[in-house]
């Protein structure tokens, strides 16, 4: 008779683990990846490609040498960072730029907290922040779509739906007068369209929201709390001046919001830990997103309004409380 | 389907035994009957070591009110008083008997047939149930005469008989409801009486059909007493959860069911008030699921308290090679055994056996913030946040964060994608909170 393990309850796991998690998100962005390459060519498949392999290299030399600790870049977390990362650029950006932006997003944004779980924001969009800051110019030279499959740094390039609208509407033109020179709603849905390799097929990133609710990686309050925000915010102000704003269904197939609603805002780590919290997040988000678009200076506003809730994230957990069981009491 | 808002969680329910009938576990050669089994202050023993004893006569008594009275469960000579190991792994006081036959009181009935009327009165049901030691059997042995003793100015309403029997594994449960359907509706008829209340409600999971649909017939011929079907939802066997499936109404933090009319039973403890009232028979044996996807042989029977473990385990077919977990209980909330001398008391509604493999557990991995312990925890706590501030000795934040509501469900730790100890933590600033309690009222 053998020795027998002796431990407190339970004994049984549920078998879900990190790795699990990390490919199953990954698993998510392939519709995304696939629509990129599509789109723009050898370009997106060069930086996603260099993003996703410098970010797991950056982990495991900074865990090897600079900590000296156990290695988890096997994890899938830092590929999900490089994705990520690959995703909000513009595919023909120069190589080392991108490396650079990946040992920002890892040794800054990730490693410098403590690895997964400890650090405030989105690595990704610490990557994605220092690089637009710091090269402003290489950042929004956007490839045009479907014409550039064979050309990395020499492809052409063009201005992005929401450019043009931020554009149009500082010169005081009319909504319908701007809509003409931006692509129809179906190929905007379908990722026909100028701007970051990652960001342009809304349907895509939506296959991917599907499969990570299927598969109950991520709950579906932040997304839909973000989306419907926006919905509400530019819907309000549609209705009110239709000739001075877009509609709800420009904002929300335009630009990064697809991309952060989805894959950036629900970042377990940087988000918050009970539903409550998650619809205060994702609505101040949402609201935050509109703002910069439309009365901010920058045409796209949805990673600073993410980074800005990650830092409120702890604020909100502390505060932000799930429902207790027997808060509200002898209610028959 | 009625079940509870919060959390909760999907474990295989690996019910192998559900089928098999009750079988009589054969009288062991020796018992180790332990007197503390249950919550409460310990019984007095009243026998001596060279005494001759029967079956069903009193070895200890409760000598103060949360306390209960232990039998023997077999007939012979008790040989020796001394401390043995018991399943919370520390040696307590135990009587060892050896058995010479089977000589049972002749104040005990043991005729089959079921006696239907009620003749005591309340407080003489409730002075019965103190005399046969008769305890919670869902597992927190809990003294049931206390819970029947309503205190002052508190009224029940319902008397809730707990069928769900969420734990996997166990079957102990679910077989008696099948097969002692009538003596579990006439100790919930006599428990009304008790607590003078009309309505009795036993709820069942919905993966218990047969008992459902048997119960439910056999409660026709039952005044007040109705059955409702549960959805199958992990713990939903949990008091609080329960009486919220129920009833619709939730106990606040820190009170107890009787704060909002109900008081809850086990279907087991339904029986053994059936058997003390009607048939004067003390609570001296139970039954007992032994199950395990690799014993040869599981199944149900009916132990007498202070059978070894091992006892259970060569009645069905002997402890398979691959063992590397004994536990007492289901995998979820039983207690993991350090010896098969363990004996069986009346808390103890099943064995399980887990191989080496499934006993151990992996690595624990840093928090992802993943918020599925936040959304499993059936109390609506944060066991991701308990954990945390347990590592860092902050216990009179845990208590501020409610660590006291955790009903150790087990829900978080088994539910963490990082295979974190989150109930470990949360048992250890639960303790420490008890003892900061304790001192605040020094």
């Amino acid at each position: 008779m053998g020795i027998f393990t002796v431990s407190p309850s339970p004994h049984e796991h549920a078998g879900q683990s990190v790795s699990k998690l990390m490919y199953g998100v990954l698993l998510a962005l392939l519709p995304a990846f696939l629509v990129s390459v599509w789109v723009f060519g050898i370009g997106a498949l060069i930086i996603t490609a260099t993003a996703m392999a410098s970010c797991m290299l950056f982990e495991f030399l900074i865990q090897k040498y600079l900590i000296k600790g156990k290695t988890t870049v096997a994890d899938g977390s830092a590929l999900i960072t490089g994705a990520l990362l690959a995703f909000c650029l513009p595919s023909n950006l120069p190589l080392w730029m991108v490396i650079l932006g990946s040992l920002v997003a890892i040794g800054i944004g990730k490693m410098s907290f403590g690895g997964l779980g400890n650090n405030p924001f989105n690595p990704a969009l610490v990557g994605r922040v220092f690089l637009f800051v710091s090269f402003p110019v290489q950042m929004t030279r956007w490839p045009e779509p479907l014409v550039n499959r064979f050309a990395y740094l020499d492809a052409t390039t063009g201005a992005t739906s929401l450019g043009l609208m931020k554009e149009g509407m500082k010169n005081g033109e009319k909504i319908a007068g701007i809509l003409k020179e931006i692509p129809a709603y179906i190929d905007l849905f379908l990722g026909k369209i100028g701007g970051s390799t990652g960001e342009v097929a809304a349907v895509a990133l939506l296959i991917g929201l599907v499969y990570m609710l299927a598969r109950k990686i991520i709950s579906w309050h932040i997304p839909v709390s973000i989306l419907l925000t926006v919905a509400v915010f530019t819907g309000i102000l549609w209705l009110a001046n239709p000739e001075k704003n877009p509609d709800p269904l420009f904002h929300l197939l335009s630009g990064g919001l697809m991309l952060g609603a989805i894959f950036m805002a629900t970042d377990y780590v940087t988000s918050p830990m009970n539903v409550r919290g998650m619809w205060i997040y994702g609505i101040m988000i949402g609201i935050i997103t509109v703002i910069i678009r439309i009365f901010g200076s920058y045409p796209e506003g949805v990673q600073f309004a993410i980074l800005i809730m990650n830092a409120f994230t702890p604020l909100i957990n502390r505060y932000v409380k799930p429902r207790r069981f027997g808060e509200k009491t002898g209610n028959g | 389907m009625r079940t509870f808002p919060l959390g909760g969680i999907h474990p295989p329910e690996n019910k192998l035994t559900a089928g098999s009938g009750i079988r009589q576990l054969p009288v062991p050669g020796q018992v180790n009957i332990p007197i503390y089994q249950h919550i409460g202050a310990p019984p007095k023993i009243i026998v001596e070591r060279g005494q001759e004893v029967l079956v069903g006569q009193l070895l200890a008594s409760g000598e103060v009110f949360i306390s209960a009275g232990v039998h023997s469960s077999v007939s012979g000579k008790v040989v020796k008083i001394e401390n043995v190991t018991d399943i919370s792994g520390y040696k307590r006081t135990a009587v060892v008997i050896n058995v010479e036959g089977d000589r049972w009181m002749d104040s005990i009935d043991r005729s089959p047939a079921l006696v239907k009327k009620i003749k005591p009165d309340s407080q003489e049901i409730i002075q019965t149930i103190l005399k046969m030691g008769i305890v919670g059997m869902g597992g927190a042995t809990f003294p049931t005469h206390v819970k029947l003793s309503l205190p002052r100015g508190k009224k029940a309403e319902y008397l809730l008989v707990n069928g769900s029997e969420c734990e996997p594994y166990l079957t102990s449960d679910n077989v008696l409801m099948m097969e002692k359907a009538d003596e579990i509706l006439c100790g919930a008829t006599i428990t009304m009486k008790a607590l003078k209340v009309k309505r009795a409600i036993i709820g069942i999971e919905a993966n218990k059909r047969d008992a459902i649909d048997h119960l439910r017939e056999c409660a026709a011929k039952y005044q007040g007493i109705e059955v409702q079907e549960l959805k199958v939802k992990y713990p939903q066997g949990g008091e609080k959860q329960l009486i919220k499936a129920v009833t619709r109404r939730e106990v606040p933090s820190g009170a107890l069911p009787i704060d909002v009319g109900a008081v809850v039973f086990n279907v087991s403890t339904m029986f053994a008030v059936y058997e003390a009232v009607q048939k004067n028979k003390p609570l001296f044996e139970r039954v007992v699921t032994i199950s395990g996807k690799y014993l040869e042989n599981p199944g149900n029977y009916l132990v007498r308290i202070g059978t070894p473990v091992s006892a259970l385990i060569d009645a069905a077919g002997g402890m398979p090679e691959n063992t590397g977990k004994v536990i007492s209980g289901g995998p979820m909330m039983g207690k993991a055994l350090n010896s098969l001398d363990v004996p069986v008391i009346k808390g103890t509604s099943g064995v399980t056996l887990l191989s080496g493999e499934e006993s151990r557990r992996k690595e624990m991995q840093n928090c992802i913030r993943c918020t599925r312990c936040v959304t499993v925890c059936p109390m609506g706590l944060e066991p991701y946040l308990l954990m945390a501030l347990g590592e860092k000795e902050q216990f009179e934040r845990m208590e501020h964060e409610k660590a006291m509501d955790c009903i150790e469900c087990g829900s978080c730790s088994y539910i963490c994608p990082s295979s974190r100890p989150l109930l470990d933590y949360i048992r250890l600033g639960k303790s420490e909170i008890n003892k900061m309690r304790r001192a605040r009222k020094k």
